[in-house]
C-alpha cells in the first residue's frame, strides 16, 4: 500500500509541537488521510497518577459536525490559522466516507530518568474520502509537486498496481514491524523530472482483487439473537500471522440495560475451547455502573477467536430513553490490545542480508510491536414502554388496586343483614296522597 | 338432625386411624406422577424455553441468575456488587452445595411443599371436623344449616386435593421446570403452615422468620399465625389479659431471635452486610423493571420521576397494610386469615411470578365447601385461564413479532390481576356469608314472612 508523509512541520509554541499527514490510497479506490498533531507541555499537570483515578470512558455515537470540529482545532497552538489545520475545512471533511476524530492525553516521560514529568496532547483525525461518491469514480491517483514515498512491498514486480514513471530508488523502512519497500520520488532532485520538466506520478491498478495486506489483528463485533429479550454479543478476533500466537487483552464495557450473563462467557478458537488466562469483571449496577470485562486470551496462529456472552434486555423507564428509541441504543465499541508479533521477525529470509546470530534472537525489542484495535460500536434495540400512556397506565393500575382495596374494604367494615326492601318513590307519593284523602295506605 | 349426628359419631372412631392409613398409597402415587412429570420436561426441549419465559421466572427468583451468583463467586467477585443477583446468602450457600442437583432439590421442595400442605390440611381439617361435632352436639348452628356442615366424606379427600392442586397445578410445575427458587419459598411458607397448625411455636417462628428473610413479605403471616397458636392454647385474643401478651411476646421473641440469627449467618456467611440493599432493597424499591404477571412493572415504567417515591410506598404499603383489618375481622378462623395473607402477598408482591399464585391455589379445596356461596367462580376462572393462555400470545407479538406494543401485554398483566382479585374476594365473601349463616340460619326470612336476601351494609 502506497504512504507518503507530506509535511512534518515544528512550532516552538508552548513545550513542544509536531504535525504531521500521511496519506494513503486504499485498494478500493478511496483516499485515506491521517493527520497528526502532538503538544507536549513540560509541567506537572497532575502531582501523581494514581491507579485509582485511571477513568475509562466511552461515547459510542456521537454525530461529528463542525461542532466537534471547531474545539477540537482550537486545542492546537494556533488554532486553524497555520500548518495543517489550515486543510481541515467542514464542508470537505464531513463529506468523506469514514470520520475519527480523538484526543489523547497522556503522561510521559522526559530525560533519560524520567525525573522532568510531562504531559503529552495527540490530536489525531483519520478521513477517508470517497472517490466514487466525489464523482470520479477512478482508482487512478495521482499526485505531483513534492517528495514522494510509494509503497510498493505488495507489488515489487509491478504485479498489482504500476507506477509510472518508474524510478530506479527504492528504500525499505520498517513499519509497524512489517518491513516494506518503497519507490522514492525525490522532487528536489531534478533528474527526476527528465527531460519534460515536470512529474507526473500515476498509480495504475492492474488486478481487480488484490490480495489485501490483512492487518496481523484485527477484531469485529456483532450481536446475535432474535427478539427483544435476550440477545448474545459476538467478538471476533482475528490472529493473520502464519505461526506465533499471541496474547490480546479485550476491554468490555458494556451498558448495564443489557444485563451481561458472565456465566455464558465462552471463548472459541479453532472450534476448540480457549480458556482465558485472566479474567476481571466487574458487575454493572443499575442506572449507576455499566459492566466492565477484561480478559487476556492467547491467540493461536493464524486463527479467528470468538468470544460470546449473553445478554437480557431491560425494559427502561420512560424517561431514560433517548427521543429516538427504537432506533436502539449504541454500545461502545470494545478494546482490543496486543503486542503483536513483528513480520519482520517472522521473515526467514532474513539470514542472507544479515549476520547469522541476528536469527538466533528472535525476540528482539523490536519484533513485536503495541497495538490497540477498536471494534464496530454496536446498536441494540431494547423493549420500549408506550411513550403516550403514563396517564393511562398511572389510572388503570390504581384502579385495579382500587378494586381489590375495595373490595376488600366493604367485606372488612360491612356485615350481612336482612335486606328490608325501601319503598319506592311512587309508593311513597300516592301514600302521601292517600293520608290527605283518608283512604287506607297501599 | 339425629341421623347426622349418629353418621358423625360412628366416623370419629374410625375417622383418625382411616386418614392415617388409606391416604398414603394415594399420596405417594401423586408424587411420583408429580415426579414423572416434571423429570420428563427437564429432559424436553421444552425446560429451556420455559426457564426464560418472564411469567415464570423474575429477577428475584430465575435459575439463570442464581448461576450467574455463583460464576460471581467463583471469578472472586461479590454477587451482591452487581445488579443481577438477589437471592439471599443462604440460597446461594445451599445451591453452591447442590448445583448439579438443582433438578432433583426443585422436585423435591415441591414434593415437600404438597407433603406439608397436605398434613397441614388434614390436622386443619380434623379440628375443624371436631369443633363442628361440639358445635352440633352442643346445638349451636340454627336448625336449617345442616346442609352447610361439612361431611367427613368431603373432608376426606380434601388433603389429597390440597397436594394435587399443588403437585399437578401447571403453574407449579412451570415454575420448577424453570427451576425458580420459588419452590423453596413456596416450601418454607408451606412448612410454616405446618407447624403452625401442629402447633409447635418455636419451629413455626423459626419458618416464619426464614420465610421473611427470602421475601419480606411473609412477615405479615405472624398475625395469623400468633392467632392459631393463641387459639390452640384456649387464650383469648384480649389485649387487657396477661397471658395474651405473655405468649404473644414469647413467639416475637422467638421469631426475632430467629431472624436475627439467620441474618447473623448470612453476614458471617459473606463478611457483609452487602446482601441487605441487594436483596431487600431490590424487593422494596423495584428498580428492576422487567415485565412480569405483576402491577409494579409497567406502573413504574410509566410513572412521573418525581411521584416515584411516592407510589412506591403506597404499593408497598398496600401489601402489609391488609394485615390489621383482616386479622380483627378473621380473628376466629386463622387458617383462613392465612390463605387471604398468603393471596393478597402473592397479588401486590413487587415480583410476583405463578409459583407464588400456585401456593394460594392449592388452599382452594380447602374452601370446597364455600362453592355454594361463591358469585362468580365462572367468570372468574375463565378470565385466569384465558389470560395465562394470552401471556406467551402478546408476549410473542410484542417481543418477538414486534407487531404489537407493550400495551397488549400489560393489559393482560391487569385483566389476571382483577380476576386474581375478584378470585380472593369472591372466597372472603364466600367465607363470611357462610359464618353469617351458620349463626343466622340458612333461609332467612324478612319480617313479613317472605325470603330474604343478604345485603352488605
Amino acid at each position: 500500500m502506497p504512504t507518503l508523509t507530506l509535511a512534518s512541520a515544528r512550532s516552538p509554541f508552548r513545550d513542544e509541537f509536531a504535525e504531521e499527514l500521511a496519506i494513503r490510497p486504499l485498494h478500493s479506490g478511496d483516499i485515506h488521510a491521517s493527520f497528526q498533531f502532538r503538544t507536549v507541555w513540560g509541567v506537572d499537570l497532575l502531582q501523581a497518577t494514581d491507579p485509582r483515578f485511571l477513568r475509562y470512558a466511552i461515547l459510542p455515537r456521537e454525530i461529528v459536525c463542525t461542532e466537534n470540529l471547531t474545539p477540537w482545532k482550537k486545542l492546537l497552538p494556533c488554532g486553524s490559522k497555520a500548518g495543517l489545520a489550515v486543510l481541515l475545512k467542514s464542508e470537505k471533511l464531513f463529506h468523506s466516507s469514514y470520520f475519527s476524530q480523538a484526543v489523547h492525553i497522556r503522561p510521559v516521560c522526559q530525560g533519560m530518568h524520567c525525573t522532568v514529568p510531562s504531559w503529552e496532547m495527540r490530536q489525531t483525525l483519520n478521513v477517508v474520502f470517497d472517490l466514487y461518491t466525489s464523482g470520479q469514480g477512478k482508482r487512478e491517483w495521482s499526485m505531483f509537486k513534492i517528495k514522494i514515498y510509494v509503497d510498493v512491498t505488495d507489488s515489487p514486480q509491478g504485479e498489482l498496481f504500476e507506477l509510472s514513471p518508474p524510478t530506479p530508488l527504492l528504500s525499505q523502512a520498517v513499519v509497524l514491524g512489517d518491513r516494506r519497500t518503497y519507490s522514492v520520488y525525490d522532487l528536489t532532485d531534478p533528474g527526476t523530472f527528465g527531460k519534460v520538466r515536470s512529474l507526473n506520478l500515476l498509480v495504475r491498478w492492474k488486478a481487480d482483487n488484490g490480495d489485501m495486506l490483512r492487518p496481523l489483528l484485527h477484531g469485529e463485533r456483532y450481536v446475535a439473537g432474535f427478539g427483544l429479550q435476550t440477545g448474545e454479543i459476538h467478538t471476533l478476533i482475528y490472529n493473520n500471522h502464519p505461526y506465533r500466537a499471541f496474547p490480546v487483552l479485550l476491554l468490555e464495557t458494556v451498558p448495564w440495560y443489557l444485563r451481561l450473563y458472565i456465566h455464558t462467557l465462552t471463548v472459541t478458537s479453532k472450534n476448540r475451547e480457549n480458556k482465558p488466562s485472566y479474567i476481571h469483571y466487574q458487575p454493572s449496577k443499575d442506572r449507576l455502573r455499566p459492566h466492565l470485562l477484561e480478559m487476556l486470551v492467547q491467540l493461536p496462529p493464524n486463527s479467528v477467536t470468538e468470544v460470546t456472552v449473553q445478554f437480557e434486555r431491560a425494559l427502561l423507564k420512560w424517561t431514560e430513553y433517548p427521543p429516538d428509541p427504537n432506533h436502539g441504543f449504541y454500545v461502545g465499541s470494545s478494546v482490543l490490545s496486543a503486542l503483536v508479533p513483528s513480520l519482520v521477525a517472522m521473515d526467514t529470509n532474513i539470514t542472507q542480508e544479515h549476520p547469522l546470530f541476528s536469527s538466533f534472537f528472535l525476540c528482539k525489542e523490536e519484533s513485536s510491536y503495541f497495538m490497540r484495535v477498536y471494534t464496530e460500536p454496536l446498536l441494540v434495540n431494547l423493549p420500549t414502554p408506550d411513550f403516550s400512556m403514563p396517564y393511562n397506565v398511572i389510572c388503570l393500575t390504581c384502579t385495579v388496586v382500587a378494586v381489590g382495596y375495595g373490595s376488600f374494604y366493604n367485606l372488612l367494615t360491612r356485615t350481612f343483614q336482612v335486606e328490608e326492601p325501601s319503598q319506592s318513590l311512587a309508593k311513597r307519593l300516592a301514600n302521601v296522597i292517600r293520608r290527605w284523602r283518608g283512604v287506607p295506605q297501599l | 338432625v339425629s341421623t347426622l349426628s349418629l353418621c358423625f359419631r360412628i366416623n370419629r372412631r374410625s375417622g383418625g386411624l382411616f386418614l392415617q392409613t388409606k391416604m398414603a398409597a394415594p399420596l405417594t402415587l401423586l408424587v411420583i406422577v408429580a415426579v414423572t412429570i416434571r423429570a420428563v420436561l427437564f429432559r424436553s426441549s421444552l425446560a429451556e424455553l420455559i426457564s426464560e419465559r418472564v411469567e415464570v421466572v423474575s429477577p428475584l427468583n430465575s435459575w439463570k441468575r442464581v448461576v450467574e451468583g455463583l460464576a460471581l463467586l467463583d471469578l472472586g467477585v461479590s454477587p451482591y456488587s452487581g445488579d443481577v443477583f438477589h437471592e439471599t446468602p443462604l440460597t446461594i450457600y445451599l445451591y453452591h452445595f447442590v448445583i448439579d442437583y438443582a433438578e432433583i432439590v426443585c422436585m423435591v421442595t415441591d414434593g415437600i411443599t404438597a407433603v406439608a400442605l397436605y398434613l397441614a390440611v388434614q390436622v386443619y381439617n380434623k379440628n375443624v371436623f371436631r369443633k363442628q361435632k361440639y358445635a352440633l352436639e352442643a346445638d349451636r348452628y340454627p336448625h336449617d344449616c345442616l346442609e352447610l356442615m361439612q361431611t367427613p366424606k368431603e373432608l376426606f379427600y380434601v388433603p389429597l386435593k390440597v397436594a394435587m392442586f399443588y403437585l399437578l397445578s401447571p403453574f407449579t410445575i412451570l415454575s420448577c421446570v424453570a427451576k425458580s427458587t420459588c419452590g423453596i419459598n413456596n416450601a418454607i411458607v408451606a412448612l410454616f403452615v405446618l407447624c403452625t397448625i401442629k402447633g409447635s411455636a418455636l419451629l413455626s417462628a423459626i419458618f416464619l422468620a426464614l420465610a421473611t428473610y427470602q421475601s419480606i413479605y411473609p412477615i405479615t403471616l405472624f398475625a395469623p399465625a400468633l392467632i392459631y397458636l393463641l387459639q390452640r392454647l384456649y387464650i383469648p385474643v384480649n389485649l387487657r389479659r396477661q397471658s395474651f401478651w405473655l405468649f404473644t411476646l414469647q413467639y416475637a421473641f422467638m421469631f426475632v431471635g430467629s431472624l436475627v440469627v439467620i441474618v447473623g449467618l448470612s453476614f458471617f456467611l459473606l463478611g457483609s452486610w452487602d446482601y441487605i440493599p441487594s436483596v431487600y432493597g431490590f424487593i422494596l424499591s423495584v428498580p428492576d423493571l422487567t415485565p412480569n404477571i405483576g402491577l409494579f412493572w409497567y406502573f413504574f415504567a410509566e410513572m412521573f420521576e418525581h411521584f416515584r417515591l411516592f407510589f412506591i410506598c403506597v404499593f408497598q404499603i398496600n401489601v402489609f397494610f391488609y394485615t390489621i383489618p383482616l386479622s380483627i375481622k378473621l380473628k376466629d378462623h386463622p387458617v383462613f386469615l392465612m390463605f387471604m395473607q398468603i393471596a393478597i402477598i402473592s397479588i401486590f408482591k413487587s415480583y410476583p411470578t405463578v409459583g407464588d399464585i400456585a401456593l394460594y391455589m392449592a388452599f382452594l379445596p380447602v374452601w370446597s365447601h364455600l362453592y355454594r356461596f361463591l358469585r362468580n367462580i365462572f367468570m372468574v376462572s375463565c378470565v385466569l385461564l384465558a389470560c395465562s393462555a394470552l401471556f406467551p400470545v402478546l408476549w410473542h407479538l410484542w417481543i418477538y413479532a414486534g407487531s404489537a406494543n407493550s400495551n397488549f401485554y400489560y393489559a393482560i398483566t391487569l385483566l389476571f390481576n382483577v380476576g386474581q382479585v375478584l378470585l380472593v374476594s369472591d372466597y372472603f365473601y364466600a367465607y363470611l356469608r357462610r359464618e353469617h349463616h351458620l349463626s343466622h340460619g340458612l333461609y332467612l326470612k324478612k319480617k313479613d314472612g317472605s325470603e330474604a336476601t343478604l345485603v352488605l351494609k
